[in-house]
């Protein structure tokens, strides 16, 4: 008596089966589930096989070192975009605050480290902060905001550094600098921190109610509300926290480049956003998760990786090439999604 | 345990409630009904704190209360199932149970293997078992409002309002509902529940308060209302009253023999229809009756191919339409006045001449560049003949009235010189004198030779109005009025017809 | 009676802000004039007006089709890729002529139009993903056709980009046909009207029967081929090719033109006037802020909190 409920939930054994809900639909459903939130590991894994009986090159110490140096930014800013975009939310301000904040740890290495961290972490927070709050409590659309701020981050770095002419240097003898030159263990210090950064983030979002606060609003900000979920302040809580992941990652990428480089950043709200939505998380939020945005960054890297491998080729194919992989993905998405939204 | 008394709520231009008493005890469940417009869902928005009362007292466990959100409501203990789950699909069954409560370990995470335990404990008391932790969306309707319902009852609801909850529910899903909701009753938990199926009210409910124009027309036990008169009291209507007054417009007097303009044959929507027919001649208006919800709506839908249809087919003069296409129902022949007037009718920022045009466009441009002249006759000649009051053609139509909207609407599908108009609920929410010509409208029209389907909550303007009525129930056609058959007091007794036997409705 | 009051208070409020949304730009416009005339040295020459003018041409050709996209609750990110696109499509086709590589290059912007309009259409992606999507590839595929900077020799390139009629640039002109070429396209035609109402009411618009797959459709194809024709313009007043740099932050402006000009990024109301004068009015802020020895980043900085401002004068009340 009590397993009727659970019967109609997995195959509808009604009288008459409809025809939209065959049996084993669920089957095929969980199937494409698994596709969603694999399926970028799996791309990843067969890439570097690819790669590496492809490229002699590729497989060696220097090449994977470095691409996980190049990663470890992207990996931090892509930590940060996955909170958004699982609220169902965009940042497009986060290279504009990469180059700021790297810009500002530069000039602030020279008061000593706590400086070099702590400003471009309160700036760029900040920002993230009036991000959310028009976001959250004017409901201005995110993508405008965001936009917005993204000019305006660029304005102020090109302030800071009297109109892009002033390169800030990092003196390679601080402990600021040994962050993103120093290597422990073999590895660079940057991908440790990338590395327990993403152990952090995924605890955050899976095991507190912080996280499953940011799945619910994400997933029917509706009903977030009515169960009692603070929306608004879920909400302000990622933009804050993409604006900090952003200017946390141009601090290192100062450290690890020894100086603020004023040209980098833009297009790297793009990178971010595909090498999450490659990852698994739905652009329409309220599912995604921390490890998918890891592998999607790499994958990113080892296509790039690939495309410079191939001499012949130019860096720009990277573009043509995530920017169809976005494209994939997202139709991919939007059918399961479609699919889903009948049963 | 809930009570209100006196309560008023007025919206601009409309008194939504007035004077209303209403009491739900604990361990009963109380059925609340009444048609649209009644003032059954303002009343549940002023119990759960959407809405305040502008005069009134709403009383909760002996004290008296003011909520100021459904958040507060629900954190008195007053919960809403809605007819749409109110909870996050993506989710698993547990974190939704949970979101907000989460069972902590130390440090402050979430400690998964309790809350999976103690959702499925919950769960298994309703006598559900389901995976916990399957995402909520993965599961059927009926298992998801359990899963609300389970909510519900684990932040101790001491009040479960329940709004259509077996709107898209099987009939095994509905039974288990049922004994869910006998189980709330056992514990002393008071039950609000709000439905149209006749049948279902009177196999769970206990009591009964019957709205009508935001009145209270009629409160009592359940088993003590006949069915007829339930179905009297909510259409405001008295059994056996004179069917004289109604000056049946056309009283079938049409030819018998006319080919039909409409036929519709086997309409099959899931959850929705099951197998409706109808036909209507050239000249002829046909009523379609029943309650809220019987798919009265979705019929006309179905054969304006804005609701896609899983069998059946739809001919216009004899030759089929092509299924699920509003363009191709169009160009056939066929127009819609949508119930939703405002989110699906009218285009609110373009102005009345915009409006009236927009079907018809493509037949008054050349070259894709529009005739602004033949437009403006057009709009002159329906804006004269519906009588539209507008500051001008150039006024907005979301600044215009209902009435003169829904003459807007008109207006937009006879320019288009549709053989079948389906007016669903073409006078509701309108001035009494804008009704009139628009039932005058409708009059005219059928003499002009179209084929009518008219839908209205308005029993005494589907009778009047009508020249048969197909009467409608829970998605199936249980039985067609024609000639001197066509009084209230038919339409009535075919709604309040018991099914023949207790099997499932739609099989 | 306090109540009474507050009720007026807020409707005025309301009814200011409107007129702010409506006519703010044109008020904006003038008063930049006024005050640069007073304050800025050499302001009021022909010289300066036509720098001016030339420089928020492509701007403002861009904005046409963003304000069709955003009148159509959408937004068209990929324009700034498109133009790019457009100009690495110009110096690969400069061998047949500069018309055939003109030719080329909106082509380009109609393919790339197609894609995004077929994706939001017929796929259901939401507008701005689909766009974001073509923003990285079509930037990309511009750099994969011509990876560097590359001058463009070629007369009938550079007498479009500096020749004039009258004393009336080349670019300004074709601006301003086209400008007005849209306003008439969304007053006149069916297509202006049905996209109206597809912006203002989608399920009224279906239920009417209108075709609101092929409105969205020619939609992004008009705003991608005016993007291509701005890359055209620019191009040609560069006299080269740079896919790395052009275009880039161009949606930007574009979107800030629109919303700025009272066009509401909800959709259904497409306003051509407010366009033209919402591109101005960044330009003059752009200029003022320059003559007066302000760095770009002031700019940049003014810029954001324009649109915000816009933006937030615009935000639908009572939508929650």
């Amino acid at each position: 008596m009590t397993t009727d409920v659970q019967d109609t939930g997995k195959a509808a054994p009604s009288v008459n089966p409809p025809d939209e809900e065959p049996p084993g639909a669920s089957r095929s459903e969980r199937l494409s589930t698994l596709a969603q939130q694999h399926g970028a590991l799996v791309t990843l894994v067969v890439a570097m096989v690819a790669a590496s009986l492809s490229f002699d090159t590729f497989l060696t110490g220097d090449n994977l070192e470095n691409m996980a140096v190049s990663s470890a930014f992207l990996a931090v800013v892509a930590l940060g975009m996955t909170f958004v975009i699982i609220t169902g939310g965009i940042d497009l301000s986060v290279g504009s605050l990469f180059a700021l904040g790297g810009v500002l740890a530069a000039w602030g290495s020279r008061y000593g480290t706590a400086v070099a961290l702590l400003l471009p972490l309160a700036v760029c927070g900040l920002i993230g902060l009036v991000n959310g709050v028009l976001i959250a409590r004017s409901r201005l659309a995110p993508f405008i905001v965001t936009l917005a701020a993204m000019l305006g981050a660029r304005g102020l770095m090109l302030a800071v550094t009297d109109e892009g002419s002033q390169t800030y240097l990092v003196d390679k003898d601080t402990f600021f600098a040994t962050l993103g030159q120093g290597r422990l263990l073999g590895i660079g210090v940057p991908v440790w921190i990338t590395v327990a950064l993403f152990v952090l983030g995924a605890v955050v979002l899976r095991r507190t109610r912080f996280g499953q606060y940011v799945y619910a609003v994400g997933g029917n900000e509706d009903a977030a509300a009515l169960m009692g979920a603070p929306v608004a302040r879920t909400k302000i809580a990622v933009y804050t926290l993409s604006g900090l992941c952003a200017g946390l990652a141009g601090a290192l990428n100062a450290a690890w480049l020894v100086s603020g480089v004023t040209i980098l950043g833009s297009g790297m709200e793009l990178e971010a956003i595909s090498a999450v939505v490659i990852g698994g998380t739905l652009l329409t939020g309220g599912s995604g998760f921390i490890s998918g945005s890891l592998v999607g960054v790499l994958l990113l890297k080892v296509i790039q990786n690939v495309i410079n491998q191939i001499g012949s080729l130019d860096s720009a194919y990277q573009q043509v090439v995530s920017g169809a992989f976005l494209a994939v993905v997202v139709i991919a998405q939007t059918w399961l999604g479609r699919r889903r939204r009948v049963l | 345990m809930l009570s209100v008394s006196g309560l008023t709520k007025t919206f601009p231009g409309v008194r939504a409630l007035s004077g209303v008493d209403f009491t739900a005890r604990a361990g009963e469940v109380h059925a609340l009904i009444g048609e649209n417009g009644a003032g059954k869902s303002t009343l549940i928005k002023v119990l759960t704190g959407v809405h305040r009362p502008d005069e009134g007292e709403v009383t909760y466990d002996g004290s008296p209360v003011r909520f100021a959100t459904p958040l507060q409501a629900q954190h008195a203990g007053i919960s809403t199932i809605y007819q749409e789950v109110n909870l996050v699909p993506l989710m698993s069954v547990a974190r939704n149970l949970f979101l907000g409560r989460e069972p902590r370990g130390p440090l402050g995470l979430i400690d998964f293997r309790r809350m999976h335990r103690e959702a499925d404990a919950a769960l298994r008391e309703l006598g559900v078992r389901v995976d916990v932790r399957r995402p909520l969306r993965e599961l059927g309707v009926g298992v998801q409002q359990m899963v609300a319902l389970a909510r519900a009852v684990s932040v101790d609801a001491r009040v479960v309002i329940m709004d259509e909850p077996t709107s898209s529910l099987e009939p095994r899903e509905v039974r288990t509902l049922f004994r869910v909701i006998r189980m709330l009753r056992e514990r002393g938990i008071a039950v609000i529940y709000v439905s149209h199926r006749l049948d279902e009210l009177y196999e769970i409910c206990d009591a009964v308060t019957v709205l009508r124009d935001g009145r209270v027309v009629h409160t009592g036990r359940m088993a003590e209302l006949e069915r007829l008169r339930l179905v009297a009291l909510m259409l405001g209507r008295e059994i056996g009253e004179v069917q004289g007054e109604g000056l049946t417009k056309f009283s079938g007097g049409h030819d018998a023999e006319a080919e039909p303009v409409l036929r519709a044959e086997e309409l099959t929507v899931r959850h929705e229809l099951h197998g409706v027919s109808l036909s209507v001649r050239p000249g002829e208006v046909v009523g379609l009756g029943g309650l809220l919800g019987s798919g009265r709506s979705e019929t006309a839908k179905a054969i304006a191919g804005a609701l896609p249809t899983d069998s059946g087919r739809v001919l216009v003069a004899g030759v089929p339409v092509r299924p699920g296409s509003t363009p191709a129902a169009i160009r056939a022949g066929i127009s819609l006045l949508p119930e939703d007037r405002k989110a699906e009718g009218i285009v609110p920022g373009l102005s009345v001449r915009e409006n009236i045009a927009l079907a018809a466009l493509p037949g008054l441009s050349r070259f894709g560049l529009v005739d602004e002249g033949r437009i403006d006759r057009i709009v002159d000649t329906f804006m004269k003949r519906l009588r539209i009051k507008a500051a001008g053609p150039h006024q907005k139509v979301g600044e215009l009235s209902g009435g003169n909207q829904q003459k807007v609407l008109l207006a937009r599908w006879l320019a288009m010189q549709p053989k079948v108009l389906l007016l669903d609920e073409p006078t509701r929410g309108i001035d009494v004198g804008a009704k009139a010509e628009v039932q005058k409208l409708i009059d005219e029209l059928a003499d002009d030779g179209l084929g009518v389907l008219l839908i209205s909550s308005d029993t005494e303007e589907l009778i009047e109005g009508s020249d048969r009525v197909v009467v409608l129930k829970d998605g199936v056609v249980v039985e067609e009025l024609t000639g001197d058959a066509v009084t209230e007091d038919r339409l009535m007794r075919a709604i309040a017809t018991a099914p023949a036997g207790t099997g499932d409705p739609d099989d | 009676m306090t109540e009474l009051t507050l009720g007026r208070v807020t409707a005025d409020r309301d009814r200011l802000l409107r007129l702010l949304q409506q006519y703010g730009v044109y008020a904006g416009v003038v008063v930049l004039l006024l005050a640069n005339t007073v304050f800025t040295p050499h302001f009021l020459s022909a010289e300066n007006f036509r720098t001016q003018a030339v420089q928020v041409a492509p701007v403002l050709i861009v904005a046409l089709g963003m304000a069709l996209a955003i009148g159509s609750e959408g937004v068209d990110l990929s324009v700034g890729s498109v133009m790019a696109l457009s100009t690495s499509l110009i110096s690969l086709y400069l061998g047949y002529g500069p018309w055939i590589a003109a030719l080329a290059a909106v082509i380009g912007g109609i393919v790339v139009g197609c894609a995004n309009g077929a994706l939001i259409a017929f796929v259901g992606v939401q507008p701005i993903v689909a766009t974001l999507a073509l923003m990285v590839a079509g930037r990309g595929l511009a750099l994969v056709l011509l990876p560097q900077l590359k001058d463009v020799r070629d007369p009938g390139m550079a007498a479009l980009g500096s020749g004039d009629v009258l004393g009336v640039p080349y670019l300004v002109l074709i601006a301003a046909a086209l400008a007005l070429v849209v306003a008439f396209v969304v007053r006149r035609t069916t297509f202006g009207r049905q996209l109206l109402a597809i912006g203002d009411s989608r399920p009224a618009a279906r239920l009417a029967g209108l075709p609101v797959r092929r409105v969205l459709i020619i939609v992004y194809v008009c705003s991608g081929a005016l993007a291509a024709i701005a890359g055209v313009l620019a191009t040609a007043r560069l006299t080269a090719s740079d896919p790395t740099s052009l275009g880039t932050l161009m949606e930007l402006s574009a979107i800030t033109a629109v919303v700025v000009g009272g066009t509401p990024l909800s959709g259904g109301r497409v306003r051509i006037g407010g366009t033209v004068a919402g591109a101005v009015l960044i330009q003059l802020l752009t200029t003022t802020l320059i003559k007066h020895d302000l760095p770009p980043s002031w700019t940049q900085i003014a810029q954001a909190v324009v649109i915000v401002l816009a933006v937030y004068a615009a935000r639908e009340r009572g939508k929650r």
